[in-house]
Formats: structure tokens, C-alpha cells, sequence
């Protein structure tokens, strides 16, 4: 058998701290405490050993990765390394020195979330008194010291209304790309999915925003749009397909295909340093579960696209129809399709506003 | 922003090209993003440097790849629209 393809990038999680606190974050509930973190040396090890495996790209993220005294360090080691250094951040930790020894270590760009158009609604969600001001602050200097700057604006039903407001700000911060992105719901958003889930109007509302504001700004700002899964006809090609582009490794060290993978009972993964990274990619068994079409049942295994989103996401048919092994709901063809989208409409329509913010005491409900 | 002979293109920041061993040929490394260059895409980009507009690097190439000079203008245009559109040239 020839081995799998080499990843194309590493999402680095270096730490699951932060200082923000908003309740559709991407890491799982049981988040990982700063004593679990792995140290400057683990990272450096494992960047190079990815590096050699053929990842052209690391991106930094967390928790807050601004977190990490060594962040420089393995910036500049990546870089060293011909690697493509990316940092994912809330900002409200970046100051001009910090900014300028990164960008010094060779980052190439700043992608900076916001959670609103004023510092009202994003901090009624981030949790963190003056957020949005920090973030625009830092979003300046990134801009000023020649960096390629994107903006990440997560939407919901609670923050939808400020869409064209956010594309402004985005546009007028001097932003290189915005990166629209309905909420993901894995991880807190799932747990808090009743307070998020816009309902259908809405969504369209939005695309049509955001379709006049891509033909608008084509050639200035790139706009990347990232609908919710609840509402479409086609499941999302998951991370490019499950262990075909990209790995992911949580701050204590272990490799995932995903995100969301640790939630798939049954599946072993392990940790950077016990194997050589390119073992665990080639032939890890949670990477070799769901690699490529044979692990497919019906609908997929009979479809001309199962090659193309690779059946969407295992983490998403795993909570919404049960088994990671079904077709993601998402998809038209698959059983749970129509009640995904008729709870959707149900959880926007009930109008609970109540968040539980992202902290380390586990969900009480 | 429609791409025309005279635009100078220039890569945008955050956008370096650089070999990469593992699959033999080079690469685009841009923002959360990876393109994979052919010898003529190659060949394209480099010549992205704010110095050259679009005519002038179809007329090199033309020369460069013993090739009709119309034809090559329609892919540089095309390829470096493609490129506009996806954030990673400026013009």
C-alpha cells in the first residue's frame, strides 16, 4: 500500500489558557490545565520532525498562544526551518514590543478574531472587560509592521445583525482577508448551540450581505465565507478529508486528525515524541480509521462525491446521527438531514439567550 | 478589481514562494493557504514584483518559452486574476 500523501500543515495548540471566554471556542470541555502543557523543547522537536515530514505551514493557536513565553522561540524556529509561521489570536495580550519580537521571528501573518462591531456586544460575548478595543489596537500594528493581517469574524444569531458593521471595521482596519465563519458547532458551541443557531431568514440575510460585500471589495480584501453545516445541502470536505492535509496537535502533545477527534470513542491516538510523527501520520491507527472511502456504509460508499468531501464530518455524524461511521447530517442524501435542520430551526426559534462561557469548571448541564 | 495588460501585479505581504523538497516543485505560502506552482505559474509569480506589468512579463515568457505571444498574455492574465482573486497579488 503507498503510504498517505504528506500533511500540508500543523495547527499547533500550544496551551488551552485564555483570557477570553466565549462560548462557541473549538477545544473540547475538559480543557488542559498549564501543568499538562508540553515545553519549549517538545515543540521544537516537533516542528522540525514536521517540517521533515513535509508540512509547509504551522499555525500557532490555543487556547491564547500569546500565552507561551517561548512563542518567539518557536516562531523563529519554524521559520528557520522555510516553515510558514502563522498566528491564530484573540490579540488582547499583543502589545508593540511583544508584536515586534514576533514579527522579527519571521511571522508571516496575524489572523485576530472579533466577536462584534462594538465593544458592547464582542465583549458581552468574549467575557473580557475592553477586548474589542485591545483587538483593534493590535490589529493596527500588525498592519503597521508589515504584516499580513486577517480578520476572523465569528457569527451567530446573537451578533448577525452587526455583519455588514463587522465587514466595515474589517475593511477599514486595513485587513488583507476576513474570514467570515458561522459558528462550528463542536466543543463549547455545541454545548451552547441553542443560544447560537441563527434561524434560516437570518442565514440568508447574510449571505446576501456577504455576497454584495465580495463583489465589492474583489482585489482589496478577500472574503472567505464559512456557512453553518445545520443549514446546507453538502457536507464541508472536513480538515480537506480526515488525515489527507492537515494534523493538529492539543497542548499535551498528542496528534489528531481534527479538533473534535478525541470525541469518537474507540479511537487511539498518541502522543508526539513516543513515535516518529511520520509513523503516526502514515500508519497511526485514528489517522488510518476514517483515511480515505473504504471505512464508508451507504450513502456514501455508493457516492460520486465520496471522494470529493470524503462523507463531511465524523465528529458531526457522530453527535448528531450517533456513529462516526454514518454520512454526515449535512449531507442531503444522509437519514438525519432533515431533522438536523429541523432542530436548527427549533433552537433558533426558542430564543434562549443564556450563554455558559468557556472556563476550566466543567459544564454543569 | 478585473486584471488588465497594464496593471503591475506585486505579491501582497504574508505571500513568499519558496522549493519544497518533499514534493519537488515550489510552492506559494500565503495566509492560511498553500499553492502548489507549475514551471509557468512558477515562472509567473516571480515576475510578480511591482515592476513588470502584465504585458511585459507575457512578452519575457514569450521569449523564455519560444511561445505565440497572445496565447501566453490570455494564461498570465488569467493566472494572475486567479491569484488577485484570492487575495495574494496586489495591482
Amino acid at each position: 500500500m503507498t503510504p498517505p500523501a504528506p500533511p500540508l500543515a500543523m495547527i499547533a495548540e500550544l496551551t488551552h489558557r485564555c483570557p477570553l471566554q466565549c462560548p462557541y471556542c473549538s477545544n473540547p470541555l475538559a480543557l488542559v490545565k498549564a501543568a499538562g502543557e508540553r515545553d519549549t523543547a517538545f515543540w521544537t522537536a516537533l516542528i522540525t520532525e514536521a517540517a521533515q515530514l513535509g508540512i509547509l505551514q504551522v499555525h500557532f493557536t490555543g487556547g491564547e498562544p500569546v500565552l507561551r513565553p517561548d512563542l518567539a522561540a518557536l516562531i523563529a524556529h519554524a521559520t528557520a526551518l522555510g516553515v510558514y509561521a502563522n498566528l491564530i489570536t484573540s490579540a488582547v495580550l499583543l502589545d508593540e514590543t511583544k508584536l515586534r519580537s514576533l514579527e522579527q521571528a519571521g511571522l508571516a501573518h496575524v489572523q485576530i478574531s472579533i466577536q462584534g462591531a462594538d465593544a458592547a456586544a464582542a465583549d458581552s460575548i468574549g467575557h473580557y472587560p475592553d477586548g474589542h478595543e485591545k483587538k483593534l489596537a493590535a490589529a493596527r500594528m500588525v498592519t503597521a509592521l508589515g504584516m499580513s493581517l486577517t480578520i476572523n469574524a465569528v457569527v451567530h444569531r446573537q451578533n448577525l445583525a452587526q455583519l455588514p458593521a463587522m465587514i466595515e471595521l474589517a475593511a477599514t482596519l486595513g485587513a488583507d482577508r476576513l474570514e467570515i465563519a458561522h459558528v462550528q458547532y463542536h466543543g463549547w458551541a455545541q454545548h451552547n448551540r441553542a443560544a447560537l443557531m441563527p434561524g434560516e431568514a437570518q442565514l440568508r440575510e447574510a449571505d446576501a450581505v456577504v455576497a454584495q460585500a465580495q463583489a465589492q471589495l474583489r482585489g482589496k480584501m478577500l472574503i472567505d465565507y464559512v456557512i453553518p453545516d445545520y443549514y446546507a445541502d453538502t457536507p464541508k470536505t472536513c480538515m480537506g478529508g480526515w488525515g489527507q492535509k492537515l494534523l493538529l496537535v492539543t497542548p499535551e502533545g498528542r496528534v489528531l486528525p481534527c479538533h473534535a477527534a478525541e470525541t469518537i470513542p474507540g479511537l487511539t491516538f498518541e502522543h508526539a515524541g513516543e513515535r516518529p510523527l511520520r509513523d503516526i501520520w502514515q500508519s497511526g491507527p485514528g489517522f488510518a480509521a476514517f483515511r480515505g472511502t473504504a471505512w464508508m456504509r451507504d450513502p456514501c460508499a455508493s457516492c460520486a462525491l465520496k471522494g470529493v468531501d470524503f462523507g463531511g464530518c465524523r465528529c458531526q455524524a457522530l453527535a448528531l446521527a450517533g456513529d462516526a461511521r454514518e454520512t454526515d447530517p449535512a449531507c442531503q442524501y444522509a437519514p438525519g438531514h432533515a431533522r438536523m435542520r429541523a432542530l436548527a430551526e427549533a433552537e433558533a426559534a426558542n430564543a434562549a439567550e443564556a450563554f455558559e462561557y468557556r472556563r476550566y469548571a466543567p459544564p454543569q448541564r | 478589481m478585473i486584471v488588465n495588460p497594464a496593471c503591475m501585479p506585486v505579491l501582497r505581504r504574508g505571500v513568499r514562494r519558496r522549493f519544497d523538497a518533499t514534493r519537488g516543485q515550489n510552492v506559494l505560502l500565503c495566509p492560511e493557504r498553500v499553492i502548489m506552482l507549475d514551471d509557468i505559474a512558477d515562472a509567473i509569480t516571480q515576475l510578480c514584483d511591482g515592476r513588470n506589468s502584465v504585458a511585459e512579463i507575457s512578452r519575457i515568457l514569450a521569449v523564455r518559452f519560444a511561445a505565440d505571444a497572445a496565447v501566453v498574455e490570455a494564461d498570465v492574465l488569467g493566472f494572475v486574476q486567479e491569484l488577485v482573486d484570492k487575495g495574494l497579488v496586489a495591482t
